[in-house]
């Protein structure tokens, strides 16, 4: 009687290890899809193109600070209360655009670059079929792709905002503050769900689309749309929308309209929160009247009531790489895997 | 006594109101070489993925060794190694980095792979290009990549979505010898698909011809053609100068002959209800004709594949 019970705990022991078995197949194909990024020209060149803007943008900031440093012992003193490590990011000295400028410009790029050709360059390869016929769940492949991209994009940008921390701290002679450490995490955590938007969007257009090129004209095509034409849009509108308005209260509201429409763009809503974060004497993002700020005292917010200010933003942005994922998922689990 | 490892029934696909797949019924016995036979769009590949779950069939059921493909496709796609059509692999790993992936897809540990890779590529002739990125194989080194690809999960059946398309002869051969050894030495069960019919009919036990969703006929070469055929079993090709009407008549009269058909002014085909080749090469030799060539044609699948697709389009025309 007791070998019926072995032959349970084998067969219960076997399937407990065959439902272990498949994380580490989708981590396989997840290594795989890491370094496929790595070594692959287009990553190579874009990652050195950021790190070097960036890395640029930040040394001349770097030198003009210390330079205001160095000019006065005072200058030190204010230093300390007005979250100087801040200003690496936001700040520049007119010759490069500031950091923030350089990752809402290049990290659409770097997150079409990354999904742009996921789905379709397996299906022309003829890759796709290959792997669907293995043993995997076909959302793995998919996720997988979603999960290697990012990790490229954490390791970037946790590297880069460390090493800009540092040199910081080596070079400005400045402790960091805690509240500015969770203050440029929340940034680069920001910058992590910003780009995943794009490379979701990519992600997207690549199930959607057979040819990897129209894909890439596609993601390429609303990148340039919302970070050029969007803007001139907007002013366009606004011109004849606040032409004619007669009262302040009316005046608030068109605005409180057109800033809504802004915040459509996910650029917008980017730069709203990385601006906030970054610089806590911000204090409201919509329009403000005099009567609002007299009597305000003029001062850092705490990093709660900064967090709090962007919060529809953050969601928003979040909702927008959901949304994307989720009809990407939705689309290649439906979608025929045979090619012709 | 065999079993079926494949079990087809009533399988239907319907694509936007246009049967794929129609009312197919099919079982495949373990350890035989099964030939999906069919023009290109005849179904034979949507077949396919639907026996690897990847396509939900419209109705009909199908079992591979025992398991819905519909309802868990993992378990199916463990037990059956696939080669499309329209094979790729990972241009910028090697061939040996690419069979290492697939194993590791199927969660086979890293030195078991290693060991089965090598030896597979040393099966297929790839020892040379072991380490050569994929990009640079050529098409026939492909597939025999392909091959390993599918064989490295040791599985019980294996389907070859068109496995000689692009092929040159000599590979071909090699890999239908090769196709053939497997089968032979692993119990392999083969399905394999194609429209090229002799190389289908060296290797396969049996055949069956797709036309338009339809499995029209199924069985070995000798049932196929005794079923289309009947009585017509012979032809005798002959080849002569000159072919005299005397000589025409005198065949046309000889009991066992159905029916005479002149191709051209020196070369005719008899068909007849008997071996009977001795007796008209006598008959060329008595009138001194001078008889270039004569022999039986044996009918292979490209008659009975002609035959089918003629019945076909003459249906399709009226």
């Amino acid at each position: 009687m007791k070998l019926p019970n072995l032959n349970k705990i084998m067969e219960r022991f076997q399937s407990t290890e065959k439902k272990e078995s498949n994380p580490s197949v989708f981590w396989s194909i997840v290594r795989k899809e890491f370094t496929d990024y790595l070594t692959s020209w287009r990553i190579i060149i874009l990652l050195l193109i950021i790190v070097l803007t960036c890395v640029g943008s930040l040394y001349t900031v770097i030198v003009t600070i210390k330079e205001a440093l160095d000019a006065t012992e005072q200058a030190k003193e204010i230093a300390k209360d007005s979250h100087l490590f801040l200003k690496l990011f936001t700040s520049s000295d007119g010759s490069l655009p500031p950091f923030i400028t350089f990752v809402t410009f290049l990290g659409p790029l770097l997150g079409i670059a990354l999904g742009f050709d996921a789905i379709n360059s397996e299906r022309n390869k003829g890759t796709l079929t290959r792997l669907m016929a293995q043993p995997i769940p076909r959302d793995y492949v998919i996720n997988a792709k979603f999960v290697a991209a990012l990790l490229i994009n954490v390791v970037l940008f946790f590297s880069l905002g460390f090493l800009v921390m540092a040199f910081g701290i080596l070079l400005l002679g400045l402790p960091i503050t805690f509240e500015e450490f969770i203050r440029i995490i929340c940034f680069l955590s920001l910058c992590i769900v910003y780009i995943a938007f794009w490379l979701n969007l990519g992600i997207l257009f690549s199930v959607r689309f057979k040819q990897a090129a129209t894909s890439a004209l596609a993601g390429i095509a609303v990148w340039i749309f919302f970070s050029i034409f969007y803007n001139m849009i907007i002013d366009f509108i606004s011109k004849s929308y606040l032409e004619a308005v007669t009262s302040a209260e009316e005046m608030v509201n068109r605005q409180g309209v057109l800033l809504n429409l802004m915040r459509l763009s996910p650029n917008y809503l980017f730069s709203e929160s990385t601006t906030t974060l970054l610089s806590p004497e911000i204090r409201s993002l919509g329009p403000l009247t005099m009567e609002q700020t007299v009597g305000a005292l003029a001062g850092p917010l705490p990093l709660g009531q900064s967090i709090l200010l962007i919060w529809p933003q953050l969601t928003g942005m979040i909702a927008a790489t959901l949304i994307c994922f989720a009809i990407s998922y939705i689309l290649f689990m439906r979608q025929e895997i045979r090619t012709n | 006594m065999s079993e079926a490892i494949i079990n087809i029934k009533n399988l239907t696909k319907i694509y936007d109101d246009v049967p794929a797949v129609e009312q197919l019924s099919l079982s495949i016995n373990k350890g035989e070489i099964f030939g999906l036979l069919g023009p290109n769009g005849a179904g034979k590949s949507t077949t396919i993925f639907m026996l690897l779950g990847l396509t939900e069939p419209t109705s009909g059921s199908i079992k591979v060794c025992g398991i819905d493909s519909t309802k868990s496709p993992l378990g199916v796609k463990q037990r059956v190694g696939y080669l499309p059509d329209d094979l790729g692999f990972y241009q910028n790993m090697t061939g040996l980095e690419n069979l290492l992936y697939t194993a590791q897809l199927n969660g086979i540990s890293r030195e078991v792979a290693e060991k089965r890779a090598h030896h597979l590529l040393n099966q297929v002739g790839l020892e040379d290009a072991i380490h050569k990125k994929t990009g640079k194989y050529s098409r026939g080194m492909k597939q025999r990549l392909g091959l390993a690809d599918v064989l490295i999960k040791e599985p019980e059946v294996i389907i070859l979505d068109e496995p000689t398309l692009g092929i040159d002869p000599k590979g071909v051969r090699e890999l239908l010898h090769l196709i053939k050894k497997l089968n032979q030495e692993k119990n392999l069960t083969v399905l394999l698909s194609s429209h090229h019919l002799h190389q289908v009919q060296q290797v396969c036990d049996r055949v069956g011809i797709f036309v338009k969703g339809k499995l029209l006929a199924k069985g070995t070469l000798n049932e196929l053609a005794l079923q289309l055929f009947g009585n017509d079993n012979y032809v005798v090709h002959v080849e002569a100068n000159p072919i005299t009407e005397r000589l025409l008549n005198e065949i046309k009269e000889l009991p066992e002959v159905t029916y005479v058909n002149q191709i051209t002014a020196t070369s005719i085909d008899v068909f007849c209800k008997k071996d009977i080749t001795p007796t008209i090469a006598k008959k060329f030799m008595d009138d001194e004709i001078e008889l270039s060539n004569i022999s039986k044609k044996n009918y292979g699948l490209d008659e009975i594949y002609h035959r089918y697709f003629e019945g076909r389009e003459s249906n399709e025309t009226a």
